[in-house]
């Protein structure tokens, strides 16, 4: 995959974490390592003025572009994106909520490869992130190490010895690594144990969210673990209990849907199908709908059931079918009823193509 | 974001409820947080400042509250007050500035107050050996946890020269520096 020049050649390809490998992709969709850092000479975003960040702006892209990671990175400058534009790489998970706003000067930094990408004037000056497909904590987090390294060769970042890398909120302070997986449990929620799992995965230390849903429910069986504190423990001790805990999280959903299996193939295997049709013909289709059906589908995938589509699809397709993906591929703003209808000719389309092996990019 | 109780004021305190197998995010304002005893269950609730700065004004007295509200950053003028309301610190001075606060605040955050992590990469070959002597406790202790106790031992000993070295380094700095 060739370094994209710009936007258009950018949104024309498929973000690695998608990709659907990597170990236990199957359950595991992607692990995300983010650092945070600051220039130590310039106050935290919210308090520098316009003129400093445009400093920020302008040395950090400098620094990072002259650096190995981010040699063949394409900047988008937040300013100059179109607010679809900005929507996509949120949807993306190239950019966060609040560098999305693009009200000031910021922008984003994505490296040729796609799995390293670097904010710069979110909450903290620099959000260098790491994104790779599958369960691969290691990868992650050796990819941001090396980009940090390189970056701070030209960059002097804010840090004490006491406290380490000083950071705009206290509660990213000292390593400033935010380290996540993002990990399907659809047989924990359908056997109802997955209130026990997340309370456990909390009183260890570590936080826990579901990564679609607005406020009062969790869709897509889909959840976001991560380390909680960033103070008093080295970076590799934050990684290797996230580490630990997943791989316990991996065993546990892996026994409940052998139990599932064993119980109730049938029912498990009807609910697998009828999702699968409901997503090949549907004619009109609420983007929630997608996510809580490629849930089913993909549980069907891990089980190996014949005839499914990759698990890549799937994945695509959460991104694809979202508001600022769908606008952007139709061309112009859309209603939300004419979303239903051209999100429900989206996924029959890739669907279709997936089944005759004919993959296309969006 | 408006608190989801009054509509009026600035939700500053948030919750993460998990009932039924759903979770759900619960965003109020310090008042209605205290009103409605929802401070008292945050058990498991993800860390949020003001709320944690909420749980910790009840420790200071009235006019501790008076006196720290109005210490101010040298360099950025940030009002520790104005840090309460934002949880936001205005730059990288305020670490210092407002230590004295902060310090329980980070212990109750991290349950630690001390950086174990990486440090930065240019700087002195000081800078280096400390990175050297993290990475190499980082791997004793995994070394102990499998009972490889031939390997701790070495490292133990590699550890024992850095650390010697270090310290010789700081030591001549030091002289070097009351000298001139
Ligand atoms: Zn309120
Ligand atoms: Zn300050």
């Amino acid at each position: 995959m060739s370094a994209p020049r710009d936007f258009a050649e950018l949104f024309s390809t498929t973000s690695p974490w998608l990709q659907g490998s990597g170990p236990n992709s199957e359950m595991v969709l992607s692990t995300r390592v983010r650092l945070a850092r600051n220039l130590s000479e310039v106050p935290f975003t919210h308090r520098a003025r316009e003129e400093q960040l445009y400093g920020v702006l302008a040395s950090v892209s400098a620094a990072a572009q002259s650096s190995p990671a981010f040699s063949d990175g394409l900047l988008l400058r937040m300013n100059e994106c179109t607010p679809i534009e900005r929507q996509v790489l949120v949807e993306r998970h190239l950019v966060s909520h609040e560098l999305g706003d693009g009200a000031r000067p910021r922008g984003i930094l994505i490296a040729g490869d796609q799995r390293l990408s670097l904010m710069i004037n979110e909450e903290d000056h620099l959000r260098l992130q790491s994104l790779t497909p599958g369960f691969q904590l290691a990868e992650a987090w050796s990819l941001a190490d090396q980009a940090d390294d390189q970056l701070n060769q030209s960059l002097e970042f804010a840090f004490s010895e006491e406290i380490g890398y000083l950071t705009s909120c206290p509660t990213n302070a000292g390593t400033g690594l935010r380290a996540s997986v993002l990990i399907h449990l659809p047989a924990l929620v359908l056997l109802e144990e997955i209130q026990r799992v997340l309370k456990s995965i909390m009183q260890v230390g570590l936080n826990v969210r579901g990564l679609y849903g607005e406020h009062s429910e969790v869709m897509g069986n889909l959840f976001q673990i991560s380390n909680q504190t960033t103070l008093g423990r080295s970076e590799r001790d934050s990684i290797d209990s996230l580490e630990r805990v997943t791989r316990q999280i991996i065993e546990t959903e892996e026994r409940a849907r052998e139990r599932m299996m064993r119980d109730a193939r049938v029912q498990i295997e009807d609910k697998v199908w009828r999702a699968y049709g409901t997503l090949r013909y549907c004619r009109s289709i609420h983007a929630r709908e997608v996510i809580n059906l490629c849930s089913a589908v993909r549980l069907g995938v891990a089980m190996e059931l014949p005839g499914l589509c990759p698990l890549r699809t799937l994945n695509e397709l959460l991104v694809l079918t979202q508001p600022a993906h769908l606008q952007r591929i139709h061309g112009s703003e859309l209603s939300p009823a004419d979303r239903n209808i051209v999100r429900a000719q989206l996924v029959r389309e890739r669907l279709a193509a997936a089944e005759h092996g004919t993959g296309t990019n969006p | 974001m408006l608190c989801q109780i009054c509509g009026k004021n600035p939700a500053t305190v948030h919750f993460t409820e998990i009932h039924d197998n759903k979770m759900s995010e619960i965003h109020v304002c310090e008042r209605c947080a205290e009103e409605k005893g929802m401070a008292a269950s945050a058990s498991q609730h993800k860390f949020e400042i003001a709320d944690l700065l909420a749980g910790m004004v009840d420790a200071m007295t009235r006019t501790d509250e008076e006196r720290v509200g109005h210490v101010q950053c040298p360099r950025c003028g940030l009002q520790y007050s104005s840090f309460k309301e934002t949880g936001r610190l205005g730059c990288s001075e305020c670490y210092t500035a407002f230590q004295f606060q902060l310090r329980p605040l980070l212990r109750r955050i991290h349950g630690d107050t001390k950086h174990r992590g990486k440090t930065p990469t240019h700087g002195s070959a000081g800078a280096e050996r400390s990175r050297q002597i993290q990475r190499l406790h980082d791997d004793l202790q995994r070394a102990v946890e499998r009972e490889d106790f031939e390997s701790a031992a070495s490292i133990r000993d590699q550890v024992r020269k850095l650390e010697a070295e270090l310290q010789a380094e700081r030591a001549a700095a030091h002289g070097a520096e009351h000298s001139s």
